[in-house]
């Protein structure tokens, strides 16, 4: 069940093209990791992998996402 | 490049690093047949040794205590990197008028900041008998400080990501763990050399040093990613907000 999510996951996030439903996406993808590690008995592991994948690596993507979209809508008007 | 060369370099690269990847895990031992003897040496010996029943959290803050020391450097000196690049003498910021109006987001938000914070301590308290540990007890609670911002206003996350108030607390928790390393060398012993007594094994007064290796590592990560946060919105975010309203 935590292997076929994960298995779904992975390939739905580079399918995907838009960046922000990616990055979502990407956070339930760690999510589904996160149960992986749990059901194979590391849960240390696991809140890393929570830790990292739902909380610092999304921050990060969102503030570019944000940066770049509005670089383009200045670009635009010009 | 046109489609076919694109498809010429893609194709034979794809091949290679699936057969690379395939033979990898081809020699991987089967699922529960770990074959390394460190593992088993440290489940045998952590708990009688240090009374710390999270085997993982007695590697990281005792028995490889000194390599903890330099990943938290990594951390330190990525964030004063990213200071010395965002943090500039850049005009007073906007005023910004972006309360959420909705109560429900509100009052849903301030228990959500609350159970946050709350599980992140916990982590952090007991990362040494449990699953958890200053690493990612930190994140937790410096993700709870985050929530401020998205369920309330700029305003009211200013006071938490001011600068004067993180920064300090980033030096305190990166020099903590130099100082209780120190402290052994003071005493006479090897740098980072666990010398308070082991403790009660099971309770939060086991482990020596490792309960204050753990809380100072907190502090240092939660306040690193803070102030990485406070950085980005203050470069990134808010003009954009400003530029909007």
């Amino acid at each position: 069940m935590a292997i076929a999510l994960a298995a779904l996951g992975a390939p739905a996030v580079v399918l995907v093209r838009d960046p922000l439903k990616q990055i979502v996406l990407s956070g339930f993808y760690g999510w589904s990791l996160v149960i992986l590690f749990v059901v194979l008995g590391a849960p240390d592991v696991a809140l890393s992998m929570l830790v990292v994948g739902t909380v610092g690596y999304p921050l990060v993507v969102l503030v570019a996402i944000a940066r770049i979209r509005s670089d383009k809508e200045e670009g635009d008007g010009e | 490049m046109s489609r076919r060369v694109r498809l010429a370099v893609f194709v034979p690269a794809l091949g290679v690093f699936a057969a690379l990847l395939v033979w990898g895990l081809v020699g991987l031992p089967d699922f529960g047949h770990y074959v390394g003897p460190y593992g088993y040496l440290l489940d045998r010996v952590a708990v009688p040794e240090r009374h710390v029943t999270n085997v993982v959290t007695a590697v990281v803050f005792d028995y490889r205590g000194f390599d903890t020391l330099g990943e938290e450097f990594i951390l330190f000196t990525a964030v004063v990197g990213v200071v010395l690049l965002l943090r500039g003498d850049e005009p007073e910021a906007p005023e910004l008028n972006d309360s959420i109006g909705s109560d429900l987001v509100r009052v849903g938000g301030v228990l959500a900041v609350g159970a946050a914070l709350l599980v992140g301590l916990w982590l952090v308290a007991f990362g040494y008998l449990t699953p958890g540990g200053g690493f990612q007890g930190g994140v937790v609670v410096a993700a709870a400080a985050l929530l401020v911002f998205l369920v309330s206003s700029y305003r009211d996350w200013e006071g938490i990501g001011s600068e004067h108030v993180l920064d300090p607390l980033e030096a305190v928790g990166a020099g903590g763990f130099v100082v209780i390393g120190l402290a052994a060398l003071v005493s006479g012993l090897p740098f980072l050399t666990n010398l308070l007594g082991p403790g009660t094994t099971g309770t939060l007064r086991s482990g020596g040093s490792v309960a204050f290796l753990n809380w100072a590592t907190a502090l240092e990560v939660s306040a690193a990613l803070l102030v990485l946060f406070s950085e980005f919105l203050e470069e990134y975010v808010v003009p954009l907000a400003a530029e909007s309203s």
